[in-house]
């Protein structure tokens, strides 16, 4: 059956995030003074077949971990589901 | 007796391949075979491997990230593993971090913006197969073109980095100053080249394929691929 | 229901002239095609008579307009293919996407004749930098850019970019490419025979910029969100693989004929094709790639980026495949030639469009608007202007300097990679661009101008300077000129005077190729460049393509020099008319446009030329923006030196320090090479005016240049 994995990747703690630091102040300077912080990282959304949701989000995390993420520099989560079309 | 003969390797989007054939040819007179990222062996008798600039797969995703999967890489592993040189340029520095050849990875630039221009840099390391027609603290005045040329490492792991001198280029001012203001890109500690601990990876932001002829301005980069073509020599002399 | 003509695009005479040539009325979908194609973006129904005024025909030229770009001879069996195009209205509402996909458009244009993409360059009119809205899109515009063309792998080697407040909504964005093609290599639209096949290489196609080119026909909407879904998305990365992918095609033998895709898609292009072959062609629309749902009229004027149309033989396909296949893009057959004249279109084996090729893209029939001269301007006595004293020249220097329109412009072109390719021997920054070729060892030339604030005063003279502007600095360096391009950038045509001004913009370009032998290849038309809050100046801009001298190296604006002289060719005095003096120091004020002395400029050719052959001086700049002061302080900043003026030379009036137009140029001479420089332009004005200082312009022992306007000015300095 088909699953949907919603993949989440973010700057890791510690490292600097340039784009998210140019928002918060863009933010801050356009009037939403209650803006601590922002960081800026990327939706990764992958269709994929499997027989059991464990299975996909299995697949998911090696896809992760093989090409999706940098964990020097990323963090990410996974959330995998039934697709409904 | 023998010469050098390099392989650059052409992922889709790579776009300063021809630039380094000719600026080796133009420098050393030697060959140069421009490999498809899809072959999974290198040319006999490679000596150097370049891994040149440009935008593989377009930068998406991570820069150098998907052309660190392409089939080739396995003979670039290879022929490091050999001790043999690898040069990877500007996106080639980016996609030796993601193979994993050199520590670290390249996030974009602390001004948000694509910086072209000349800049200078410092050796500081003249005994690498790379440096070895320079003088250690000698400037050279070379071009950068990158959006993502700011080294990082964790804080430890860079400490232990410059420990072991593992950094072989910084940027720096005209007269050889090291700073922040002399950094363009942010990079910590000035990095703009870094080389693995057996000294015949050597991943470099600056582009020395384009100072190469001092009709581009500059002639500064030459010497590098005199360096290699010497080095290469030396080895197949023994 | 009887389908609506107006809604379409098309006005009620354009109509009848469809059913009366058709014999019919158009079906839904040939109406949608025919509104677009009709369109002035596509058809030039309003300049193409004012068009055909242009010289054309030069020595130099190997290809004139009429195809994707123009092509001049450089020698040794090589041209340089080169044009210039607008995405004016697409940068207005998308600024990143819409500069982008005009990069990507006029690559592809270049690439259609066969050509390697080398250089780009580009005009941008950008609204006041003190409005935050339109600096916004300077900014997305500048980084769409960079993104397109750096990623492309195309360097950009130079342009030129002013701000004024009529950009404010309007901004202007013409993009030039140059390409590098062997002449026995050219590709053309028009070798297309029956049999043959349609080949489309590229990405899928989707709903992107959908009816654009109608888009780009009309002004803009109070409301651009509305206008949003038409703008198209590009993707630089399948744009180098395309590029790779066609040349390797084509070196291989297998292109008949190409056509890009750009405004109103397949059936622009194949339609183009079949028109000038004088063949048919016939698509089915069930056989293109597609990335979503689309009706037949959708998948013929889709404006998806990053494809090509080739035409090839049925032998050739298998290899076209591989080499496709191997670049990792779409292809597919999409249609074939046929031999009836008829473009059509088939969906499910059912003919959905069957129109004459010939009507599709060049039956539209002209429209001629009404031409009116703007009520007259005051026709005053100029006043001459009072001499300036040495601080009121100093303030107005600084003055100019500072603004946005003379200022440095390190912070666009370093977020442009210009070196990649290593090619770029002039960078940008300078009032040349040059790239070499490796191929015949030659070295290319390059400028683009644009001024309408002179061609707003005067638009004939406006003009002539504009192209004049482009030509000068050429020929200072040392470059012979082989050809021009022109974006010709106007508000709406249908405005009496509007339209006088464009019919006199033209006149003035076109008696300067004519006059300096300098014909046009290619070019573009941009109409309807306005907004509800105003409309654009009138904007021609122009490019002009020349060759250095391959025994001299270009002559540089900038220098360093320990000693000599410092020398003024051409009149003592310019005139202030739209110059950056009258704009900024005495808005308000009315001063007169110069004028257009052809024989002057010939001359001013000869000499400026005969100074590099005989390497009479060691620097040269052609007098242009901010007049004489703003030249010889650029020239101080950059090349480090300074320059003792002589007051008992120069006069002191506005006129002298800071005018503009007609041939003037300073020159900086060693000693040794003063009677040389003299013997060149002897029978030309030409004045000794000052000397070589370690530091500092100093005019009547008054420093024009203190640390505070110096600050900044350099760039950056690595």
């Amino acid at each position: 059956m088909t699953f949907l994995a919603k993949i989440l990747v973010f700057p890791r703690e510690g490292v600097l995030d340039t784009q998210g630091k140019a928002v918060g102040k863009s933010l801050n300077r356009i009037g939403f003074g209650s803006v601590k912080e922002v960081k800026v990282g990327k939706y990764i959304q992958v269709l994929l077949e499997a027989v059991t949701e464990a299975d996909a989000a299995a697949a998911a995390e090696s896809m992760c971990g093989e090409l999706l993420v940098n964990d020097l520099i990323e963090d990410h989560t996974v959330q995998v589901g039934p697709w409904k079309p | 007796m023998e010469t050098m003969r390099t392989s650059v390797i052409v992922f889709p989007g790579s776009n300063c391949d021809r630039d380094v054939m000719h600026a080796i040819s133009a420098s050393t007179g030697t060959m140069t075979d421009l490999v498809w990222h899809e072959h999974r062996t290198l040319p006999r008798d490679t000596g150097l491997v370049i891994l040149p600039g440009g935008f593989s797969y377009g930068d998406y995703l991570r820069c150098g990230a998907m052309a660190a999967k392409s089939p080739i890489i396995d003979a670039v592993i290879k022929h490091a593993s050999s001790g043999l040189p690898v040069l990877g340029i500007c996106n080639g520095f980016q996609v030796l971090t993601e193979i994993g050849l050199l520590p670290g990875a390249l996030l974009a630039n602390t001004s948000l913006d694509f910086i072209c221009d000349f800049c200078h840099v410092r050796v500081e390391r003249e005994d690498t197969p790379f440096t070895g027609h320079y003088r250690k603290g000698e400037v050279l005045r070379i071009p950068i073109a990158h959006y993502e040329g700011r080294f990082y490492l964790p804080e430890e792991q860079l400490r232990t980095l410059e420990e072991e001198g593992l950094v072989v280029f910084r940027y720096c001012s005209p007269e050889g100053v090291t700073g922040e203001d002399f950094t363009p890109n942010g990079s910590p500690n000035g990095i703009a080249g870094i080389i693995n601990r057996k000294g015949n990876v050597l991943g470099m932001m600056p582009h020395p394929e384009r100072a190469t002829e001092s009709l581009l301005g500059s002639l500064d980069g030459a010497p590098l691929w005199g360096s290699v073509n010497s080095w290469i020599r030396g080895r197949l002399g023994e | 229901m009887r389908p609506d003509h107006r809604a379409a695009g098309l006005s009620d005479a354009e109509y009848g002239e469809i059913v009366r040539a058709l014999g019919r009325e158009p079906e839904h979908a040939e109406l949608m095609i025919l509104g677009v194609m009709w369109s002035e973006h596509c058809s030039y129904k309003s300049t193409r008579r004012l068009l055909s005024t242009l010289p054309t025909n030069g020595e130099a030229v190997v290809q004139g307009p009429g195809e994707n770009a123009g092509i001049v001879d450089i020698g040794e069996g090589w041209g340089i293919a080169f044009k210039v195009e607008s995405h004016n209205h697409p940068s207005a509402v998308a600024p990143y996407q819409g500069a982008a996909t005009g990069v990507g458009g006029i690559i592809r244009d270049v690439l259609a004749m066969g050509a390697r993409p080398v250089a780009l360059l580009d005009g941008l009119c950008l609204g006041e930098k003190s409005c935050p809205e339109a600096d916004a899109l300077a900014d997305g515009i500048v980084k769409g850019i960079a993104g397109y063309g750096n990623a492309v792998g195309v360097p950009t080697i130079g342009g030129k970019t002013l701000y004024d407040r009529c950009y404010n909504g309007n901004p202007l964005v013409n993009a030039m490419c140059l390409g590098l093609v062997p002449i026995d290599g050219i590709v053309s639209s028009r070798t297309a025979r029956p049999g043959q096949l349609a080949v489309l290489i590229g990405s899928r196609t989707g709903r992107d910029g959908i009816a654009g080119a109608a888009f780009a026909s009309s002004g803009l909407a109070d409301d651009t969100r509305s206008s949003r879904p038409q703008v198209q998305i590009g993707d630089p990365f399948v744009e180098k693989l395309l590029v790779e992918c066609c040349l390797e095609i084509h070196s291989k033998g297998l292109i008949v004929a190409m056509q890009d895709m750009g405004a109103a898609g397949i059936t622009s292009s194949s339609s183009e094709i079949a028109a000038k072959s004088g063949t048919g062609i016939r698509i089915d629309a069930d056989l293109v790639p597609l990335r979503e749902e689309m009706e037949t009229w959708e998948i013929a004027l889709s404006e998806s980026q990053e494809r090509m149309l080739l035409i090839a033989e049925e032998g050739a396909l298998e290899e076209i495949g591989s080499i496709a296949d191997r670049w990792q893009l779409d292809w597919a057959v999409i249609g074939k030639v046929t031999d009836d004249g008829l473009f059509v279109m088939t969906k499910g084996g059912r003919e959905v469009v069957s129109l004459p090729a010939e009507m599709v893209g060049g039956g539209c029939p002209p429209v001629q608007w009404p031409s009116c001269k703007p009520s007259a301007e005051a026709e005053g006595q100029e006043r001459p202007s009072d001499p300036l004293d040495p601080g009121g020249t100093e303030r107005c220097l600084f003055t100019i300097l500072e603004n946005p329109n003379l200022a440095e412009r390190s912070r666009i072109y370093r977020q442009y990679d210009y070196m990649v390719q290593t090619n770029t021997v002039v960078p940008p920054g300078n009032s040349v661009s040059i790239f070499r070729v490796r191929e015949n060892r030659s070295l290319v030339a390059v400028t683009m101008e644009v001024d309408p604030w002179k061609c707003s005063l005067d638009p004939f003279a406006g003009a002539a300077e504009t192209f004049l502007k482009a030509l000068r600095p050429l020929w200072v360096s040392g470059a012979n000129h082989l050809g021009m391009t022109n974006c010709l950038n106007f508000p709406s045509p249908e405005d009496p005077g509007n339209h006088w001004i464009l019919e006199r913009s033209v006149s003035g370009l076109a008696a300067v190729a004519r006059d300096l032998a300098c014909p046009v290849v290619s070019g573009n038309v941009s109409l309807y460049n306005e907004n509800p809050s105003g409309k654009i100046l009138p904007s021609p801009l122009v490019a002009v393509v020349g060759l250095q001298d391959c025994n001299n190296p270009p002559l540089r604006d900038r220098e360093s020099i320990e000693a000599g002289s410092v020398f003024l060719v051409g009149d003592i005095k310019g005139t202030l008319g739209g110059s950056a003096f009258s704009r900024i120091i005495t808005p308000g004020a009315e001063h007169k446009p110069g004028c257009y002395d052809p024989s002057k400029e010939k001359d001013f050719m000869k000499r400026a030329l005969k100074t590099v052959r005989k390497e009479a001086a060691s620097a040269g700049r052609a007098i242009a923006g901010g007049g004489l002061m703003t030249s010889l302080a650029k020239m101080c900043i950059t090349a480090d030196i300074g320059i003792g003026l002589d007051s008992t030379v120069l006069d002191t009036t506005p006129e002298c320090l800071f005018g503009e137009w007609g041939p003037r140029a300073v020159y900086l001479v060693p000693e040794r090479s003063t009677e040389l420089f003299l013997s060149c332009w002897e029978g030309f004005p030409v004045r000794r005016i000052g000397e070589i200082t370690p530091g500092g312009l100093t005019l009547e022992g008054h420093e024009m240049l203190p640390e505070e306007t110096r600050a900044g000015k350099a760039g950056r300095k690595l």
